[in-house]
């Protein structure tokens, strides 16, 4: 009598029973699944009856025109990204410094930049040329115009300055996001302006610019393709010759719709751990990476059926 | 002996409205001094002017027996420029409601950082100090922390480490307890209370009337904008003379 006694209230400290109940059941679910198959069916069969030479793609698609297409995209997305940022920052502290000329300024080029579309202003740097002979910097540069302004330099203008005025806009929301007991208590420390700023604030407002700049930078990807305007050579330009060499220009088009989609998603990543970086002190706990992600959801699959029980 | 803080007949407004209406008051060195009263009354505004996060409208205001924020010669005022502002600010630390933190920094780079980038000392010193001061408000454990690992009286006492690291004259508290949980509140008063022992100037805007008896050595009661009446705390909180002292008294003791 007495051992089961003791033994009773051992057994209560593993916890109560687990409640065993019959789960809902989700019919919408195996609804939409068998609906969603049968249309991808259809879209699959649909492709199949055309009059599609898969083999082209993989064929092509580490082709050495290919390559240098790709790493040509991804060159003039930085180096446009780069002065997109870098302007944009500029912009954006100018518009919010207490000089009105400086105001004023960022003003007219936001207004400008963003109101016309980046297509009309690739094909304007490109044709500057028509009203301008010459290049005369005095003694630091001179050139014909057309010999200055090359298509990677159009190019490069034309993306990044458009950029520029929406990044100005994106670190604006970003830098006024920054609670001002931040900016007061730097200033009651004694610090200037120009280290409030970089030591406190922008620190800060990264949290706010990172995750749209992230999005500005996988558009500015795929807005590179518009860039076939100024005779600037990259990935589509390259598919669409051999295109029209093998004439398979359909596939080539797949062919860079997938290394774009590969582009993109490397980004996506990266944007991830950017994002997480700037997290740092914000939050308790870090969100985790992608890879404690993968190997934290694998482990509740296979113990899926124990935690729904 | 110069006055730590001097002001005379300081008006602050806001467009319309009319926040300090000449104010006059002297803090000596050395001096705890607390400023009571409503709120709307001015005191925090008071107070932010020392430090020149507010602008005066009219009156001196003095601190260490320099005009802040303006130079005069002869009888022009000259406005200070901004770098000259920052130097004096260096002086006078300032302790704030909501802590401001700096959110991106662990416990000891919030204290390391105005030495480095304002007084450009080694990141060696900086640190050496820094961990002193944590190790002095209690906190030597939490120097790794983020502020939001922290608890608000931790980091609150992190916020004063912050402002004593730059070695000032002169330490502003814009009631520093006001956002904290009632049992973390006695231990920021203790820190108060070593540095008023230590001799340090401190001008203290507070709810705390228990701290303004025992560590105070003069009490300013305000409402709407003036001075309605000060002295000592013995006389002030215990012994009101004014109606409006009298009644706010009763509602906070």
């Amino acid at each position: 009598m007495t051992v089961e006694k003791i033994d009773k209230p051992g057994s209560k400290a593993t916890g109560p029973e687990t409640l065993k109940a019959i789960p809902v059941r989700h019919y919408g679910r195996w609804v939409a699944a068998v609906i969603i198959l049968a249309l991808l069916a259809m879209l699959v069969y649909a492709f199949a009856r055309g009059d599609v030479n898969w083999g082209a793609i993989p064929d092509n698609f580490f082709n050495d025109e290919i390559l240098r297409g790709v790493g040509k995209t991804v060159w003039i997305t930085i180096a446009s990204m780069v002065l997109g940022v870098v302007l944009g920052i500029i912009l954006a502290v100018m518009r919010l410094s207490k000089n009105p000329v400086t105001q004023a300024v960022s003003w007219g080029y936001i207004w400008f930049f963003r109101g016309t579309p980046v297509y009309v202003q690739l094909l304007l740097w490109f044709n500057l040329g028509l009203i301008f002979k010459y290049i005369n910097l005095g003694p630091i540069y001179q050139d014909e115009w057309s010999d200055f302004m090359t298509p990677f330099l159009a190019a490069l203008l034309g993306l990044g300055l458009n950029e520029a005025a929406y990044m100005a806009e994106i670190c604006r929301a970003g830098i006024q996001a920054v609670d001002e007991g931040q900016t007061e208590a730097a200033q009651a420390l004694g610090m200037s302006h120009a280290k409030t700023l970089r030591r406190v604030v922008l620190p800060q407002a990264m949290r706010v610019i990172v995750p749209p700049t992230g999005n500005e930078f996988i558009n500015m990807l795929k807005t590179t393709s518009l860039v076939i305007a100024v005779q600037y050579w990259d990935l589509l330009q390259a598919s669409q010759e051999i295109g029209s060499n093998t004439g398979a220009s359909a596939e080539m088009l797949f062919l860079a719709a997938a290394w774009y989609l590969i582009l993109t998603s490397v980004l996506s990543v990266g944007q991830y751990y950017l994002e997480r970086y700037y997290a740092r002190g914000s939050t308790r706990n870090l969100p985790p990476t992608v890879f404690q992600r993968l190997r934290a959801n694998l482990f509740s699959l296979s113990n899926r059926s124990g935690g729904v029980a | 002996m110069t006055a730590m803080v001097k002001a005379e007949r300081v008006h602050k407004s806001y467009g319309a409205v009319q926040v300090l209406k000449g104010i006059d008051l002297e803090v000596a060195p050395r001096e705890v001094f607390c400023l009571i009263g409503p709120s709307g009354s001015g005191k925090s505004t008071f107070l932010r002017c020392i430090n020149h996060l507010e602008k005066i409208n009219s009156g001196r205001l003095y601190v260490d027996g320099e005009l802040v924020g303006y130079r005069q010669q002869g009888n022009k005022l000259y406005e200070l420029k901004d770098r000259e502002v920052a130097a004096k600010r260096r002086d006078i630390g300032m302790v704030f409601q909501r802590f401001n933190l700096f959110p991106h920094m662990t416990a000891v780079e919030n204290v390391m950082e105005a030495p480095i980038q304002v007084k450009r000392e080694s990141k060696a010193v900086a640190r050496e100090r820094a961990l002193k001061l944590l190790d002095r408000v209690g906190l030597g454990d939490k120097a790794g922390n983020y502020p939001s690992q922290l608890s608000g009286g931790q980091q609150q006492r992190v916020a004063i480490a912050r402002a004593l690291a730059m070695e000032p004259k002169l330490m502003l508290f814009d009631e520093p307890t006001s956002a904290l949980d009632p049992e973390l509140v006695g231990d920021v008063l203790d820190v108060m209370r070593g540095l008023a022992e230590d001799g340090m100037t401190m001008v203290v805007v507070t709810h705390e009337m228990g701290f303004a008896r025992e560590v105070g050595d003069s009490v300013v009661f305000m409402d709407d904008g003036v001075v309605v009446e000060s002295g000592h705390p013995r006389d002030v909180l215990t012994n009101p003379q004014h109606e409006r002292t009298k009644s706010f008294l009763s509602k906070v003791l």
